[in-house]
């Protein structure tokens, strides 16, 4: 756990010494902490054994709230709750008929779901501006409107903070009762009914959780990109959640972020290297993971500290 | 407060043409341990089944301190306070037997918290002591899936036990245990079980066991009680030793 601190610790300072040495790796870094915090809800529905193959339609949820809502509200500190707030209401109650279906049905209904999101974001036109996406507005934090590299600065900041909050959040979440029963389903569910608990409500909670927190996730790929379109809730957005997922490993809600640092360093310097193939080279990194790292980044650096 | 506990009238379940229960009547007594005997395909784990909400009988009738549970579900079932554990152990093998029965004292006491430890000081005093009572204590830190089968057994019962019922269900408890093992685990649980004023009804196929532990004796066959009374009375009944124990009648 001290282990775990400290690699929470020195990841923050080196995020913050990237971002401040390489002034462009601020965007990649903030992109990753959003979908990190994404992937800290995927990592939630794993300890259940579901696996969401859906689940970037928060990310649009979170995402789209902030592109609508800016013209009206441009105040981030408004934004970032009220995409969290939608998001986990939707998550709510499409997660009421979701949580009484497991394994790949849990997975392709997410899927389902997230498709006829992408379809009505694409085809309702006059209110989403279809693939051509919405501009997300000027945004002001705390009432003040900074220039924009300070903006940069900032939405990094935020994204670093709540990394750390929704991190720690996990973590506490994991190790309580209701932690310990979600884990429970994986591999006893039968037993939870007869301890009085109810299995469905236990992993309710943790998908509406995880809704939210991919609400946030979207909210601040939004402030991030200032643009948002379709693309945020096809299946390829939710196949790449679940690839970070994989990739940073399910053991520890640092995971997430080592898989999302990872994620986007190699996508943007295999682009560069290789702009025709990138995804070839993503592909095999994670062949490489699933052969031999099975559990993930996260899985080799504990089995370091073991060894 | 009666003398009945759980009390069973006409239930009939059938699975195709395999009459599981076939009108089966039984009344459970306030702090008896009432054993279950009978040839597999019987109907003993049948009636765990609809007796816990598992299953739900075609016909008939359970109710549970004089108030009817048919039609409740396991969970309900649960809270008004009949327990049970099960043939092959259901334990959370990705969990430390300590957070077992950790987990087994929150269910009873409210698992809502999501920010609280499982292990909070006073959860561990307690699920401590509970493995303690199981003869436990010494393996609390290990995995659940490292465990060998008799102490499986046991912290599957235990868990049954933190949720304090007032009856408990067992299915075979002793079966897959080392014969050397099968009475020192029997004898922990009936102490166990004894000294907390837990009715107890356990399907078992160790005639040496029901002859020791039990009070009284139910016998199944082809989903009915064929005969039901004090183990010395029923074990010798020369019909029971010869169809469900498989002794010939003057062995």
């Amino acid at each position: 756990m001290k282990r775990e601190s400290l690699l929470a610790a020195l990841g923050a300072i080196g995020l913050v010494a990237c971002a401040w040495a390489v002034p462009w790796l601020k965007f990649v870094l903030t992109i990753a902490l959003a979908k990190g915090i994404a992937v800290l809800g995927i990592l939630l529905l794993l300890r259940a054994g579901q696996v969401s193959f859906g689940h970037s339609m928060f990310l649009a949820l979170g995402a789209y709230t902030v592109a609508f809502l800016a013209p009206a509200e441009n105040e981030v500190l408004l934004l970032l709750p009220a995409a969290a707030l939608v998001a986990g209401g939707v998550g709510l109650v499409i997660g009421l008929f979701l949580v009484r279906y497991r394994d790949i049905f849990f997975g392709m209904l997410n899927l389902a779901f997230a498709m006829v999101l992408y379809s009505l974001l694409e085809k309702l036109y006059d209110f989403t501006k279809g693939t051509d996406g919405i501009r997300v507005a000027a945004l002001t934090f705390a009432g003040t409107e900074p220039e924009r590299g300070t903006q940069e600065w900032v939405v990094f900041g935020i994204a670093l903070g709540l990394a750390i909050l929704f991190g720690l959040l996990v973590r506490f979440y994991l190790g309580s009762p209701m932690g310990r029963a979600l884990a429970g389903i994986k591999t006893r569910e039968t037993r939870l009914e007869f301890m009085g608990v109810s299995a469905r409500r236990v992993l309710l909670f943790a998908y509406v959780l995880s809704a939210l927190m991919g609400g946030v996730g979207g909210a601040l790929i939004a402030m991030t990109t200032r643009h948002v379109t379709p693309q945020i809730a096809y299946w390829t957005s939710s196949g790449e959640l679940v690839f970070i997922a994989i990739l940073g490993g399910a053991g520890s809600a640092l995971g997430p972020f080592l898989g999302s640092v990872a994620f986007e360093l190699v996508r943007v310097y295999a682009a560069a290297a290789v702009a025709e193939a990138w995804q070839m080279i993503l592909g095999a990194v994670l062949l490489l993971v699933i052969l031999f790292a099975p559990g993930g980044v996260w899985g080799l650096l504990s089995r370091r500290w073991r060894a | 407060m009666s003398e009945v506990l759980l009390s069973a009238k006409g239930l009939r379940l059938a699975f195709g043409g395999v009459k599981a229960a076939d009108g089966i009547d039984l009344d459970v007594r306030h702090g008896e341990f009432l054993a279950i005997i009978g040839p597999n395909g019987a109907g003993k784990t049948t009636f765990i089944n609809m007796t816990t909400g598992y299953l739900r009988p075609q016909a008939g009738r359970i109710e549970f301190d004089g108030k009817p549970i048919l039609g409740l579900s396991p969970r309900a079932i649960v809270r008004r306070g009949i327990g049970r554990s099960f043939q092959l152990p259901q334990l959370f093998s990705e969990h430390t037997v300590l957070e077992n029965a950790a987990l087994a004292i929150a269910a009873r006491r409210g698992i809502w918290s999501p920010l609280n430890p499982l292990l909070r000081p006073r959860w561990r005093d307690e699920a401590m002591d509970l493995l303690d009572r199981f003869g436990l204590r010494a393996v609390a830190e290990f995995r659940a899936d490292a465990l060998n089968e008799g102490a499986r057994k046991l912290a599957d019962i235990a868990m049954a036990v933190a949720l304090e019922p007032s009856l408990l269900l067992m299915d075979e408890p002793t079966s897959g245990v080392a014969a050397a093992e099968k009475m020192v685990i029997v004898e922990t649980l009936v102490r166990v079980l004894r000294s907390t004023g837990v009715t107890a009804v356990f399907v078992e196929h160790d005639m040496d066991v029901v002859a020791r532990f039990a009070d009284r004796v139910a016998v199944w066959s082809q989903g009915r009680i064929a005969a039901l009374g004090p183990p010395g009375e029923v074990l010798a009944d020369p019909k029971v030793r010869r169809e469900v124990i498989g002794i010939a009648a003057d062995a």
